[in-house]
């Protein structure tokens, strides 16, 4: 995958639609993050963080039970396995490493299910960073357990009563704090969105997702595989294993969600500092989305995945809530695994599309594990 | 020259100081709001179209905001409201760039310049992006307002003066809108720096939450923008506090600058 041009844009989406206050600290921070990126002792860290204390790389694990009923060879990449259980770590131990660098002693973020607000808790206290995490007073609610994680591990967490009170608005307040503390605060953002350059540097903390699962599969089955499915929210897990395959002959299936379907809906908008596809009423208000798992919850999308669907190099269909009960049922009974309910979408896709499949490789990527999930599974069930 | 810039124009060159009070659309009374805030001695007035997402707007304006959204406010309700206003002073909207980039510059512009609409303050559209929209709004005759922040570099701020209209947006503090208890030092700090750049006015808004801090920032700036604390007192006992409010911040800065 190519840089994006030199005003943040991956063909016409992306770019830095942020009040004029932070749009320094914009161009502060992608001069840093181009210096590190290119610094050998950077790059060095990062990679010995990832593996002593994240324990990447993350292997794959070949799913012989639910392949051989399904007709396909099912491989997963387990981000599931990393430590705080799911791909996040990857972006905040990079952009915390980051933070440190630039001299900022404290981090603010966002998060939606949870996941990224945990990252972020967990890097700030490996990194003797202040941290202070935005969730929407839903989410607050639908994942209780997550807040106490993020609070034992010494983040602040702040429940946000605006808007529909849900993972768009936690990003409007943590732009509002950093708007308010730029000169000593990094913007930790979560996902593969934002403002340039945060949907090309998050790709780049997160390619190493795509770029071990390229070498894995050649060493395991010496081919690519045919197919590679991911859910996408903002887009992050997505980006990151297609940045291993966009120059393969493999598909790229990014599932969204169908009650959070920016992509699908295909109507560009602005908004959190990116023009990308968005769902907007009329008059481009932007619209609640709603589905079964809170990390998907993003009326927004990723501007390189709007790219990618423009171009037709990747493909964004959507699968029901109910599709995704099924699929995250299945992969438990069938292989000893509980997905997060995010990754269930992807394997929604792959379950109904089967039929399409006989006989492919489907490299499918775990995302995270789905311990957050039981609860709210143990209700819908019952 | 653009009528706000002419207008604003006016009152420095009679020795006064500028005021911009900021009253959300279609929030209940603020029609009477702009009303009375013209008749209280504003120069001009902005007109917010609230957005879901406002996120250069502390709480009182999001507030507001998502009130008007409730009562079913669009940017088309309130510009076909704006033609009926019936004010002498120039009105600009202020609104967030998905409004704008939703209906498309050119045909955005012309809804402004038909609703009567002197200029527009998109706060999360930086000079980097602002390019085609100025030059839609420029063909239309609809003033784009810049905005400068205390952290721009000495480097950025001559462009920001270069391409604003109407006037320069000389932003008060690190943070979004609302009241504060002091006017922040970034204030006049700012319009200490823009005041040599340009002969555009410089007003300053964000944080000046009275007639004592109005009158300060005004030692420095061309006069202020009065956003949340108007807003609060539309919110809070409607448009007459509103008028009230206004007059004494425009007799306060009588007492110092007396518009000849």
């Amino acid at each position: 995958m190519s840089e994006p041009s030199a005003t943040g844009r991956f063909g016409e989406f992306g770019g830095r639609f942020v009040p004029e206050t932070l749009v320094p600290a914009c161009q502060e921070l992608e001069q840093a993050f181009r210096d590190a990126w290119d610094d050998p002792i950077f790059r060095g860290d990062l990679a010995a963080i990832l593996e002593e204390y994240a324990g990447r790389p993350s292997i794959i694990t070949e799913c012989h039970q639910l392949g051989a009923r399904l007709g396909i060879r099912l491989v997963l990449k387990r981000e599931d396995l990393n430590h705080t259980g799911s791909h996040k770590i990857n972006n905040v131990l990079g952009q915390t490493l980051l933070a440190k660098r630039m001299g900022k002693k404290r981090i603010v973020a966002e998060t939606g299910a949870g996941q990224h607000g945990v990252a972020s808790a967990t890097a700030a206290a490996l990194m003797g960073l202040e941290c202070k995490v935005y969730m929407g007073a839903v989410d607050v609610e639908r994942q209780a357990l997550n807040v106490f994680r993020m609070r034992l591990l010494g983040a602040e967490v702040e429940a946000v009563h605006s808007g529909s009170r849900t993972l768009k608005d936690a990003v409007n307040e943590a732009m509002r704090d950093w708007v308010a503390s730029v000169e000593s605060t990094h913007y930790c953002l979560g996902s593969v969105m934002g403002p340039h350059p945060y949907p090309w540097m998050v790709r780049q903390f997160h390619r190493v997702i795509g770029d071990e699962a390229r070498e894995q599969c050649r060493e395991r089955f010496d081919a690519d595989p045919d197919v590679v499915v991911a859910c996408v929210g903002g887009g992050s897990n997505a980006i990151g294993i297609f940045s291993g395959f966009v120059d393969t002959a493999a598909r790229l299936i990014g599932v969204e969600p169908a009650g959070g379907a920016a992509v699908g809906r295909g109507v560009p908008g602005v908004v959190h500092g990116m023009r990308s596809f968005l769902m907007q009423d009329e008059y481009g208000q932007v619209q609640e989305a709603h589905s079964i798992s809170a990390g998907l919850d993003y009326p927004g999308v990723g501007p390189e995945h709007s790219y990618l669907a423009s171009i037709g190099r990747a493909e964004y269909p959507t699968v029901t809530d109910a599709e995704v009960v099924d699929a995250f049922q299945l992969m438990a009974r069938t292989e000893g695994i509980i997905p997060a309910l995010e990754c269930a979408h992807a394997l929604a896709w792959i379950v109904r599309e089967s039929g399409s499949l006989q006989g492919q490789t489907v490299l499918m990527n775990l995302s995270g594990r789905g311990d957050k999930d039981v609860a709210q599974m143990m209700e819908i069930l019952s | 020259m653009l009528r706000l810039e002419s207008a604003l124009r006016a009152r420095r060159e009679a020795g006064g100081k500028i005021l911009i009070p900021y009253v959300t659309g279609g929030l209940a009374g603020w029609q009477d709001a702009v009303r009375a805030a013209t008749a209280a001695g504003s120069d001009a007035i902005e007109i917010g179209i609230p957005f879901s997402d406002p996120v250069m707007d502390g709480p009182v304006i999001q507030e507001a905001s998502q009130r008007a959204l409730d009562a079913g406010a669009t940017p088309v309700s309130i510009l076909n409201d704006v033609r009926r206003l019936d004010v002498d002073v120039p009105l600009v909207v202020m609104c967030y760039y998905n409004t704008v980039h939703h209906a498309g510059h050119e045909r955005f512009a012309a809804q402004l310049s038909q609703a009567g609409i002197a200029g527009a303050i998109v706060p999360d559209l930086p000079l980097e992006e602002a390019g085609p929209w100025c030059e839609a709004a420029d063909a239309a005759q609809v003033a784009t307002v810049m905005l400068a922040a205390p952290t721009a570099p000495d480097d950025r701020l001559p462009r920001i003066c270069g391409r604003a209209r109407g006037f320069v947006y000389s932003v008060g503090l690190l943070g979004v809108t609302g009241e504060r208890a002091t006017l922040a030092g970034t204030a006049t700090a700012l319009a200490g720096r823009l005041k040599p750049l340009t002969d555009v006015p410089v007003v300053v808004g964000v944080g000046v939450s009275n007639a004592d801090q109005a009158v300060e920032a005004s030692r420095v700036a061309d006069g202020v923008i009065q956003g949340a604390a108007v807003v609060r007192r539309l919110l809070e006992s409607g448009a007459d506090a509103v008028g009230d409010y206004l007059s004494e911040v425009r007799g306060a800065l009588e007492r110092h600058w007396p518009t000849r």
